[in-house]
This record gives structure tokens, C-alpha cells and sequence, in this order.
């Protein structure tokens, strides 16, 4: 029952969408194909070095404190409202691999999704960002978000959503994101997305014994602008490898498009009820 | 408003306005009851932490952690509490859409219970949002975030607290004696019932659609692309179990303004209400079973989440929902309330097991709120009950209204 209930919503909701209520229903995070020219940064775990440039650079870009802690393994660190980056170490089937954490900046993000007061947005040139003059501080975002990215400032009166924006102050002013810029090991490679996912392919096909043949962020929550390449599967690195290839915002859109059909058909049918229940009500009133 | 001042005061026989007000505001009655000793010392103590809260960051008051950024203030004040103003949108379903006249007498003490308890928890809302100022910001202004469910939700409670308050107005103008004013409001009822309605359909559902997007985050237990669905039909039997336990109540502490009729009409509402709760229910319980087979999720019945999830389905939906049925077969009102109190915790629990039990079930360590965090949630409850009982004593809630108000419909 319920779920042909659903589906006829969902069939309705797509007439009422194509109504005058498309343009209100648009989503921020409307479905954005693969080529558009997103940037991003491919990162490679095989060639980090665990030197923490990136953290460092990361810091001073963004006025945060420096990094106190070093990476090792069975130490797990978390990105915070203190740092937005970190370098993590584990022990894997073949040997021990550093790796980056960061905002991932899905295509279709589901914190912009979430987000109600737009405050936080996808950018044309890709980095998903955060304005502080729209945020109502609800977290919904950390929420709805699968990677955790978003995190907020728990001891402020004023507090601030914190995370990786992939400097895109500095892509504005051309320069490079300063994590990409620090890495002495090139493996954090700046480009467009498209570019980044045909070097990926081209590594992993030139050292097919280095790699595991996988590029994680091409398809996870719809794609990622954050491309990773490692030598062993990732969830041996301390990823989610369980996380839906589609966009999370897919998830609430079907409810979202019932709306508009709801709010016509509901009165409707109320006031047809009202009118034929009438009677009974002068009826019962007669017997007081 | 100088027009509708000079009405108000012509119809209280001259007496002015603001002198009327200002004796309404002191308190009727005895001081020293029970509730009050427990409920003043609560108020003052959450009055105290709020503003701790507000001047230090939410982190020194709750326990709330960057992975569990949502804890007791959303899913049991909003999620919950919303879900126990159900019953306001289904009894006024019942009396003014299919114009089932037996429910009349409790529909204005539900609309009003309904009013503050979202004005109240959606105020909670307000506790825990982080840069309040910017509350405005989805509401006017160029920044609609119309992909979010969130905005649905915000949206759709200021609009149905505007519906409700239409609901209720009548009341206010027979107490201020606005003949004109009510003459107005009463024609408005049957728009803002309607509108009423379609909101709290879409609200209720909005509520469950908040969890969709955190898939991996809640237990698969509790998570389904139907959780939705979920929330709104259990909001009906959840609001309807809320009048019967709060009717119970109030129809005992204020027994002294009540009619004799009503009063005899009460048990007959009451075990009206139970077969509508058993209908509900059983509808609920059959879409969770679906649900459940739907996601074959047999292996995790045995492990602790499992045996919760057992508990939460037997023991406070199937049992309650027999209950109310046995219960009503032999109109039994005692068992009706203890089905009632049974159901409510069984919303409870849904509602926490979906926003804060099984959310984040797996992480390490467990989000679990503070003694301020529940003192807080208190001080609304009790600052709610105070206005509640405020409004019962001067308005014509549970009491007839006067007998111009009958002859000017």
C-alpha cells in the first residue's frame, strides 16, 4: 500500500513539478554531469610522505592553529573545528600508507542540499563553500552530510561552520589551494575534475601493480571533486566504501516533489469531504 | 488597531483595555500547589542554563559532538513533541471536515494544546540553533533554501502556528468580548482547518524526511525511504493518545468548568478516540512489518540493536494497539489510558531510537545528554504547562462560551 501510494505521488508530484512550481522546487544541487568543468585535486596515497606540509599550509592559510600531533598508526585524527585537514596513518595488507582527509566537495552535495538559508553553496568553479552572514548555525548539514565534513564551533557564542572551502579565496586570486602547493611529494595534484580522473586512470594504468584499479570520488555520492588513488582498497585507509554511488540529495527529492501536488490535491479533496458530510451536521443538530 | 481597540472596549462595557489586561495577567487561585513548588525552581534553573548557552556556545551545556550534531533538543522536543501536536490536525479533521459532532466539545482544548506546543518546541528550535539572529533568513530576504526538507519544515510550522491561532481565536475574542472580531475569526475557521491540515500532512512527514538524507548514520532498523510515511501515520495515533492522556488531566484539575453534558460526554469521546488510535495503529504496525520484510534485515533482529528494536515494536506498538482494542471492546477507560501512556512511550521511543538512539548507533563514543540538556527540555514543558493553565482559566477552552458567542454563528 504504501508503496503505490508513494510511487503516485511521485507520479503526480513530477506533473505538479513541471507547473508553476518548478522554479521553486529547482534544487541548488540540480544533477550536474561529470564533464562540466569542476576543479578538484587528485590525491595520491602512494606518494604521501605523512610530512604534514599540507596541515601546516592548511593552518596558515586559514589563520588555524598548527598541528600538535604527529601521524601514526593506530592514532586516528579527525578533522575539527580547529583543523580542516588531516594526514592519518594506517597499517595495510601492504605495508603502511599515509592519507588526506578533507571536505570531499561532492558534485551534488548534500549539505547544500540540506542547507536552508543557502549559506552554504556550490560553487561554479567546484569548492563547496560556507557564508557566514547566511548560516543559522542548524546543522543540518553536518547531518545530512556522508563524509562528516562539516563541522561546527560547539564552544562559540557565535560560532562558525568549519570546513575545507579548497581555498577558494586563493583559486579566485589564481593561485593554487595551499595544500596542493605544500605537498613536496606531488600527491596532491590541482586540476579540473575531468583532467584529474584521466591521470588517475593513466597512473593506475601505467603501474597496474601499485595501485588497487580504483579511483574513490569518481562515483561516491554522485562523484566527488576530491579524487583518491591508493595501493590497497581505501577502506583499509579508514573510508566508507559503503556509501551509495548516487547523489544524496536524490534521496529527499522524492519526497520534496510530492509537496507541490499534496498542497493542491489535500484542500481539495478536504473540502469535497466538508461538503458532503454537510448534512450530518444539521442532521445531529437537530436531535440536541 | 484604535478601531479595534474601541470595539473591544465597548463590548466590556467601557471598562479600558489595558485595565482589563492587567487584571487578567495576575494569577488566579492558590499559589502553593505541587506543581508549582516542583515546576518554579526547574524554570528558573533552565531560564539560568539557556542563557549559559547562549553566552557561551552550545557545547557547555549539551554533550553534542561534531558526528552527533543533533541530540535531546531536536529529536525529543521538536521530533517528538510535534508528533504529540498531531492531534490537533486530526481532530479537526474529524469535527469540522466530516462533521462528527461528538468530538466538539475537547476540539478547542486540543487546538490550543496543539498552538503552544509549537510554539514551545519549535521555540526549542530556536535554543539550539547556533547563529539565531539569522533565523530571518529563510523566512525573508533572497536566501531560500528551497532544496532543503528543513525549509519545508521551518515554513510549514510558522504558517500552521498562524492556522491554529485562526482555530483558536474564536476563544480569544468571546473572552475579550470582541463581538465583531469573532463574528470574522469563526468564518475563518473552516479555511484555516483545511489549510491546517494540508500543512500538517506535509510537516509531520517533513519531520521523518529530515533523517533521509543520513542513510549510512541511523541504524537500517529504523532507516527506510519510508520513515516519512512512518512519521505521519504514526502522528495520528500519537496526537490522539496525547488527547486522551492530557484530556484525562485537565479534566480533573479543571473538573469545576466543565458542563455536566460534557462531562458525560467525555468517556463516550474518549472511547471514540481508542478506535480510532486501534485503526491507526494497525495500519502502522502493518506498514512496519512491511518495511521490515522489505529490507530483510532478519540477521540484525539478534544482536542489542535488534532486541530494542523488539522492544520498541511489540512491546509499545503491537501491545498498546491490543490494548486499545480489548479496551475498547469492553469499555474499559482505565485500560484505554494505560493503552494511551503505553503508545506515547512508544512514540517516544521511535522518535529517539530514529534521531538519537539509532543515530550513529556504531560510533565509539555514544551521544548521551547531559542532566542541563534535560533540565532545559523541562523549563519548556513547564513554562508551556504555565501558559496553558493561563489561558484555560480566562478563556472559554473547556468551559461553554457565552451566550452571544452561540447565537452569533
Amino acid at each position: 500500500m504504501s508503496i503505490n501510494r508513494r510511487n503516485f505521488f511521485k507520479v503526480l508530484g513530477v506533473a505538479g513539478a513541471t507547473l508553476a512550481t518548478d522554479s521553486l522546487l529547482k534544487t541548488n544541487a540540480e544533477p550536474s554531469s561529470n564533464n562540466k568543468e569542476f576543479s578538484g585535486m587528485l590525491y595520491d596515497s602512494t606518494r604521501c610522505l605523512g610530512c604534514q606540509a599540507c596541515e601546516r599550509a592548511c593552518a596558515k592559510a586559514n589563520k588555524l592553529p598548527e598541528p600538535f600531533d604527529k601521524p601514526r598508526v593506530g592514532h586516528i585524527r579527525e578533522t575539527n573545528d580547529k583543523r580542516r585537514t588531516i594526514i592519518n596513518k594506517y597499517n595495510t595488507s601492504k605495508g603502511e600508507f599515509n592519507i588526506k582527509k578533507q571536505c570531499m566537495h561532492c558534485d551534488e552535495p548534500a549539505c547544500v542540499a540540506a542547507c536552508l538559508t543557502q549559506a552554504m553553496i556550490k560553487t561554479k568553479e567546484g569548492p563547496v563553500i560556507w557564508r557566514a552572514d547566511k548560516c543559522m548555525g542548524c546543522r543540518f548539514c553536518m547531518v545530512s552530510c556522508p563524509f562528516d565534513s562539516p563541522k561546527f564551533e560547539f564552544l562559540s557564542s557565535n560560532p562558525k561552520i568549519v570546513k575545507c572551502t579548497m581555498c577558494y579565496d586563493r583559486l579566485l586570486e589564481g593561485k593554487f589551494p595551499a595544500c596542493a602547493n605544500a605537498c613536496p611529494g606531488d600527491a596532491i595534484l590541482y586540476g579540473t575534475r575531468k583532467d584529474l580522473i584521466k591521470e588517475g586512470r593513466k597512473r593506475i594504468l601505467e603501474n597496474p601493480t601499485q595501485y588497487t584499479d580504483y579511483i574513490y570520488g569518481e562515483h561516491e555520492a554522485g562523484g566527488t571533486s576530491f579524487l583518491y588513488l591508493s595501493a590497497v582498497p581505501i577502506n583499509e585507509l579508514g573510508f566508507k566504501t559503503t556509501l551509495q554511488k548516487k547523489s544524496y540529495p536524490e534521496l529527499t527529492k522524492g519526497f520534496l516533489y510530492s509537496v507541490p501536488s499534496i498542497f493542491v490535491l489535500w484542500p481539495s479533496v478536504l473540502l469535497g469531504i466538508y461538503e458532503a458530510t454537510k448534512n450530518n451536521r444539521s442532521k445531529s443538530e437537530n436531535y440536541e | 488597531m484604535n478601531n479595534t481597540a474601541n470595539i473591544i472596549a465597548k463590548d466590556n462595557e467601557g471598562t479600558a483595555i489595558w485595565k482589563f489586561f492587567l487584571s487578567e495577567l495576575k494569577p488566579k487561585g492558590k499559589w502553593l500547589t505541587p506543581f508549582n513548588i516542583i515546576s518554579i525552581p526547574v524554570i528558573i534553573l533552565g531560564i539560568v542554563l539557556i542563557i549559559m548557552r547562549f553566552y557561551n556556545g552550545l557545547g557547555t551545556v549539551t554533550n553534542l559532538t561534531q558526528s552527533v550534531p543533533w541530540g535531546l533538543w531536536i529529536g525529543f522536543d521538536v521530533v517528538t513533541g510535534v508528533a504529540f501536536a498531531g492531534g490537533a490536525y486530526v481532530l479537526t479533521f474529524m469535527v469540522y471536515i466530516l462533521n462528527m459532532h461528538n468530538y466538539h466539545s475537547i476540539v478547542r482544548v486540543t487546538v490550543l494544546n496543539g498552538f503552544l506546543a509549537y510554539v514551545f518546541y519549535a521555540g526549542a528550535l530556536l535554543l539550539d540553533l547556533g547563529r539565531p539572529l539569522n533565523v530571518i533568513n529563510p523566512i525573508i530576504g533572497n536566501n531560500f533554501g528551497v532544496s532543503s526538507v528543513l525549509f519545508l519544515v521551518a515554513w510549514h510550522f510558522l504558517l500552521y502556528m498562524v492556522a491554529q491561532l485562526i482555530e483558536f481565536s474564536p476563544a480569544i475574542a468571546e473572552w475579550l468580548g470582541a463581538k465583531r472580531a469573532h463574528k470574522i475569526l469563526s468564518g475563518m475557521t473552516i479555511a484555516a482547518v483545511i489549510f491546517g491540515i494540508t500543512l500538517s500532512t506535509l510537516h509531520q512527514s517533513g519531520l521523518g524526511a529530515l533523517y533521509l538524507m543520513a542513510k549510512e548514520k541511523i541504524h537500517p532498523l529504523w532507516y527506510s525511504e519510508f520513515i516519512p510515511i512512518m512519521f505521519f501515520v504514526s502522528s495520528v495515533f500519537a496526537g490522539l493518545s496525547m488527547v486522551i492522556f492530557e484530556g484525562s488531566i485537565t479534566h480533573k484539575v479543571f473538573s469545576d468548568q466543565i458542563s455536566e453534558k460534557n462531562h458525560h460526554n467525555h468517556n463516550k469521546i474518549i472511547h471514540g478516540l481508542a478506535k480510532i488510535c486501534t485503526g491507526a495503529m494497525f495500519a502502522y504496525f502493518a506498514l512496519q512489518i512491511l518495511v521490515f520484510i522489505h529490507g530483510k534485515h532478519w540477521s540484525l533482529l539478534n544482536t542489542g540493536m535488534g532486541y530494542w528494536y523488539l522492544v520498541e515494536m511489540i512491546g509499545f506498538v503491537l501491545v498498546p494497539m491490543l490494548l486499545y482494542f480489548y479496551s475498547y471492546r469492553k469499555n474499559n477507560m482505565l485500560l484505554i489510558r494505560v493503552a494511551a501512556i503505553m503508545t506515547m512511550i512508544g512514540i517516544i521511543l521511535n522518535r529517539l531510537n530514529v534521531s538519537v538512539i539509532g543515530f550513529r548507533w556504531d560510533s565509539a563514543i555514544r551521544y548521551v545528554p547531559t542532566w542541563m540538556e534535560i533540565v532545559v527540555t523541562l523549563t519548556v514543558i513547564f513554562i508551556e504547562i504555565w501558559v496553558f493553565r493561563w489561558v484555560i482559566n480566562r478563556m472559554p477552552v473547556m468551559r461553554e462560551s457565552p451566550a452571544w458567542a452561540k447565537e452569533n454563528k
